[in-house]
């Protein structure tokens, strides 16, 4: 794999590199075997300018023999590694290679420590202060991004910290989410129900499931409407966690609070997608991370 | 009388050799033989050595409470230095001593020259340990000299071997003491005891035991006069009433040796023994004037002063002395009075402001470090009871060397408060992450992006940091 564009490039840089140690060596050599009139005066002899004159405070020769082992050292080094043009070097080394072998070895570092919680239960890992010390550190890194800091989520990010489940809160259902990632569909529904009168008073049924604070007339008119939400959602509205249907009669609002909100949802539909994070993350770090996940809501708060 | 005319004197042409038609770019490493001598400055010399070196080989196995006095722990970014734990977020006070470094190192050249060089450097200091093995062993100066011209026999190389070993010890546990003052050293010397010290830990050890078998066995001189910065720039800060180890030409010329009786026959107080450069670290001539191979030891000062005393002469034909005053023939108190001149008077005024500074600012130092992140994904959100919610991260840092219980209040805004997880933990020199919200009722602030403080004390109120952030109320 190269990192120059064209051919030309390499050569360049390959015959640049080159030139510029047999440079050195050559101006090495020259020096070497100068001479200059050894004068009681320590100058060169040679005098410019009227009155300028070159001081000829003599290199010692250690300095010399340094220098050339910076050569053989330098000739050395473009062989056994990158460093000419796209010349991969004797040795192989690359720092993708490099990378590798480091997360490699942190990760057979890291196996025994992995290995202890894998096969606890996903409740006693989260009892255990160390795993979740690393559950948290594995959730700032990889969950925080989307579901905050705090695990809280934010509109269209599902709080992780209540009991409200799309797919399940039980461990396992977690590590399932997080392996394979979720993706939820709410097709538009507006045809199915009716008219746009319609959708209004279905919205304001599904208000009225929670007892948040509705039309009463509409959701009356709305009730009928709603078993072409039943499907999913059940007929009581309280969800389906096989298929990620959200229960409509709590007070969690994922997408937004509110008729105008709810009607939206309904004529334009959604799809909100949890990404996998198989090949991520290690399942034994799935492992951990479920039972954080999951000990955020089953366990108190640590302080 | 003789009417023979004399002949007329032969107009002579005097005979001048030929210099030597050519010399080289480089020149062949001339070992330097210096003899030893006492004096004022060698015991000056001898002071320093024991100084810097008590403090260097000492320092690591002193403890402070349960734990090394001082050690830099570069892997957890902790330096702990006496009572204190620095961070990397301490820097400024790194800086703080390498500008006092730096102003000394000013301050000393202007007033006496090089008196670093001669005195403190590690590269002085350790080629005077080094070189007085070398004469315990092998002799003084004639015998070394003797010794290293003689064929190889049984003698040679029983004392050169001697001699290395002792070296090489010296050098190892100069190695080891380094590395003790980033691993702790206690550990540091039962490992090495039971052969398990880490590959890191041995290759420090070996790198700077190297360097100063090499540097102060072999290089000595060279390192000052080819390798190190310092030597070169000093010379800049000389000005004519610096301090410098010089030959008092106009009484000491025209040098020449003399009988006991000393008869000087037009001769100055110079004997011409050349002790003066024999004793020289260097291998230079003082009396050739100041060099940049000076390094300002004063040894020199102290041979012609034991010469001087010997010919019953006054001492001080080498001593330090300014230009102005050997020019001027100054007493030493004329010369002493030029000390306070302006140069001098503000290297050391800001000498001293800038250690005040640095002393009060460790005073003051908070030992409690906040870094307030906020969550970028989410600019805010609508939580229980109405609330308006933002999400932040604060990092907690714990500088001191106890657990302490932070309590973490927020100001800025009417009505904003910090939602539950107000107060909590970090343990000893420990740093913790936490995740804080701020809650405010919806609809008080007006949309757009608030200025906030977090206000983060210790609860036994020792000390307290007040940080900025930002609350975003969205429209």
């Amino acid at each position: 794999m190269s990192d120059f564009i064209g051919g030309f490039w390499s050569h360049y840089v390959t015959y640049l590199s080159l030139a510029s140690i047999a440079a050195c060596a050559l101006l090495l050599w020259i020096t070497n075997r100068a001479r200059v009139p050894g004068g009681g005066d320590n100058t060169t002899g040679h005098v410019w300018d009227e009155d300028l004159r070159e001081m000829n405070n003599p290199l010692p020769r250690w300095w010399v023999g340094l220098f050339i082992l910076t050569i053989v050292f330098a000739l050395g080094y473009l062989v056994a590694y990158p460093g000419l043009g796209s010349l991969q070097g004797q040795l192989g080394w690359s720092t993708q290679g490099e990378y590798a072998k480091e997360i490699a070895k942190a990760n057979a570092e890291l196996a025994p420590v992995y290995a202890k919680y894998t096969a606890m239960p996903h409740e006693a890992v989260a009892g255990d202060p160390q795993a979740m010390a690393i559950g948290e550190r594995l959730f700032l890194n990889n969950c925080a991004q989307c579901h905050g800091s705090d695990a809280r989520g934010s509109k269209g990010f599902p709080n992780l910290t209540d009991k409200d489940w799309l797919y399940g809160g039980a461990p396992e259902r977690i590590q399932e989410t997080i392996t394979q990632g979720r993706t939820g569909v709410m097709p538009p529904m507006a045809a199915a129900v009716g008219s746009p009168e319609d959708v209004k008073n279905v919205a304001n049924y599904v208000l009225s499931l929670s007892g948040s604070p509705h039309d009463s007339v509409r959701a009356g008119l709305g009730k009928s409407k709603f078993s072409a939400c039943a499907a999913c959602h059940g007929v009581g509205g309280t969800g389906n966690p096989a298929l990620g249907a959200p229960n409509l009669a709590d007070r969690v609002w994922l997408h937004g609070y509110g008729q105008d909100a709810i009607v939206s949802i309904i004529n334009t539909g959604k799809t909100n997608v949890m990404p996998a994070q198989q090949g991520r993350l290690t399942e034994a770090q799935i492992h951990v991370l479920a039972s954080y996940v999951w000990g955020l809501s089953n366990r108190a708060a640590a302080p | 009388m003789s009417a023979s005319p004399r002949p007329a004197p032969r107009k002579l042409i005097p005979i001048v050799p030929v210099e030597s038609a050519s010399v080289g770019l480089y020149e062949a490493h001339r070992k330097i033989y210096a003899r030893s001598i006492q004096g004022v400055f060698a015991r000056w010399r001898w002071a320093m050595v024991f100084l810097t070196q008590i403090v260097f080989y000492g320092l690591p196995w002193l403890e402070w409470g349960q734990r090394q006095m001082v050690l830099f722990d570069l892997a957890a970014r902790r330096f702990y230095l006496f009572g204190l734990v620095l961070y990397p977020q301490d820097l400024i006070y790194l800086t703080g001593l390498l500008v006092v470094s730096a102003l000394l190192l000013f301050l000393f050249t202007a007033v006496a020259g090089r008196l670093w060089c001669g005195y403190a450097c590690p590269q002085t200091v350790y080629t005077q340990m080094f070189m007085w093995v070398e004469e315990k062993i092998e002799g003084p100066r004639s015998a070394r000299m003797r010794l290293d011209k003689g064929a190889l026999s049984m003698e040679k190389g029983v004392k050169k071997s001697f001699k290395h070993l002792v070296w090489l010890g010296i050098a190892l546990w100069t190695g080891f003491t380094f590395v003790g003052y980033f691993t702790p050293i206690r550990e540091l010397g039962m490992a090495f005891l039971q052969t398990r010290m880490g590959s890191w830990e041995v290759f420090w050890a070996f790198f700077y035991g190297f360097a100063t078998y090499g540097n102060a066995g072999f290089m000595r001189e060279q390192v000052c006069k080819y390798m190190c910065p310092y030597a070169r720039f000093q010379g800049a800060m000389f000005d004519r009433d610096t301090l410098i180890v010089s030959y008092d030409a106009a009484r000491g010329e025209a040098r020449g040796a003399r009988g006991k009786q000393h008869d000087r026959a037009g001769l100055g107080d110079c004997i011409d023994c050349t002790l003066c450069v024999q004793v020289c670290p260097t291998g230079i001539d003082i009396r050739e004037g100041l060099q940049y191979e000076c390094i300002g030891c004063g040894l020199c000062v102290d041979a012609c002063n034991t010469v001087m005393a010997k010919m019953d002469y006054p001492p001080g034909l080498i001593r330090y002395a300014t230009q102005n005053g050997m020019a001027g023939r100054w007493s030493a108190r004329q010369v002493l009075r030029r000390v306070l001149r302006p140069r001098v008077l503000v290297y050391s005024a800001l000498l001293g402001a800038l250690c005040l500074g640095l002393l009060a600012s460790l005073v003051v130092r908070t030992p409690l470090k906040v870094d307030v992140v906020r969550d970028r994904a989410s600019l805010a959100r609508i939580a229980e009871g109405g609330m308006l919610e933002n999400v932040y991260r604060l990092q907690l840092m714990n500088a001191t060397e106890r657990p302490q219980r932070y309590a973490i209040a927020v100001r800025g805004l009417e009505g904003l408060s910090v939602a539950a997880g107000a107060s909590l933990e970090v343990q000893p020199a420990e740093s913790r992450w936490v995740a804080v919200r701020l809650q405010l009722p919806y609809g008080t602030a007006a949309p757009g992006s608030h200025t906030v403080h977090f206000d983060v004390r210790f609860e036994d109120g020792a000390s307290h940091v007040s940080e900025k952030a930002v609350f975003l109320v969205p429209r």
